[in-house]
């Protein structure tokens, strides 16, 4: 019984702040991900605006709902369109976006890996 | 040959590169919601200014062959500029019912405001927090949403009325 009481009060006392600074923490992701539309620059979570503190509402109700990080982002999406958030979805009009740095990435390797096999010829030579 | 491959790849990635930033700075930067005409409204529900019992959802809006869903708050300059507008509209056609929203403002204020310049609206909602302004895509006062029967935003109006803007909206009503 005591065993039981120790590992309750051991529980509440830190599982019960760590769940709720983990729910902190997926909050401030989410505002960081969403663009202040009013501001110049500036995502809803480092905005002292008026819509960002609106927005932060709305997410914060719909987080003490259940809903998931992505039915926040699809509902704002919904009202404000893509451009609020910074992370767009992969869709055929952002194709490029997404793909446009490991194109990038994968010819700066075979461009150093021609540079390289150039380098190692000429050597021999 | 392997020289004119590399020329060739650093080639293609230099037009490729100037060709992504030629069209980038084609698209046009300037952010607005007059994208989701169109789209349909969401479920909503808004209570009377004045009394709390009293409210209205989006199936009341299908009663009304048009409804005009106006953010306005007595503290915002341009919402008086575009009232008379909303008077002659409310006085003028009987097809279009209005809808006002009081966005974050004090009740005694809003009611003043009405007396003063005249109550164009059907239904004068209130919105203390904005909340409701989020579901509606709202991100400054004024604005305008202009919806049918079947829940369609047909306009929307970003910013105050002006005379431009209440021709199109009797076009489009028409």
């Amino acid at each position: 019984m005591k065993k039981k009481l120790f590992f309750l009060i051991i529980y509440f006392l830190f599982l019960g702040p760590l769940s709720s600074s983990d729910n902190k923490t997926e909050l401030s992701e989410i505002y960081k991900n969403l663009r202040c539309l009013v501001c110049q620059g500036q995502s809803i979570a480092d905005s002292n605006s008026d819509f960002a503190a609106t927005v932060k509402l709305v997410v914060q109700d719909q987080f003490n709902e259940g809903k998931t990080k992505d039915e926040i982002y699809k509902f704002l999406i919904s009202k404000y369109g893509e451009w609020i958030v910074y992370q767009p979805t992969f869709s055929k009009s952002n194709l490029l976006l997404w793909t446009l740095p490991y194109f990038i990435f994968i010819m700066g390797g075979v461009f150093i890996f021609l540079i390289i096999r150039k380098s190692k010829n000429n050597k021999a030579n | 040959m392997k020289i004119n491959i590399s020329k060739i790849i650093i080639f293609s990635f230099t037009i490729f590169l100037l060709s992504v930033f030629w069209l980038g700075l084609k698209i046009n930067h300037n952010y607005d919601t007059k994208s989701l005409v169109g789209s349909k409204i969401s479920k909503f529900y808004v209570t009377e200014i004045n009394n709390e019992n009293q409210y209205i959802s989006e199936e009341d809006l299908k009663k009304n062959k048009y409804t005009l869903i106006n953010f306005f708050a007595s503290w915002c300059s341009p919402c008086r500029a575009e009232h008379r507008y909303l008077m002659s509209l409310s006085n003028q056609n009987k097809e279009i019912k209005i809808i006002g929203i009081n966005f974050k403002d004090k009740k005694i204020n809003a009611n003043n405001f009405l007396k003063d310049l005249g109550n164009p609206y059907n239904f004068v909602g209130e919105d203390t927090d904005g909340k409701i302004s989020i579901s509606f895509g709202i991100y400054g006062i004024p604005e305008s949403i202009l919806v049918n029967n079947e829940l369609t935003v047909i306009k929307k109006i970003i910013g105050p009325i002006d005379q431009v803007q209440f021709n199109d909206i009797l076009k489009s009503i028409q």
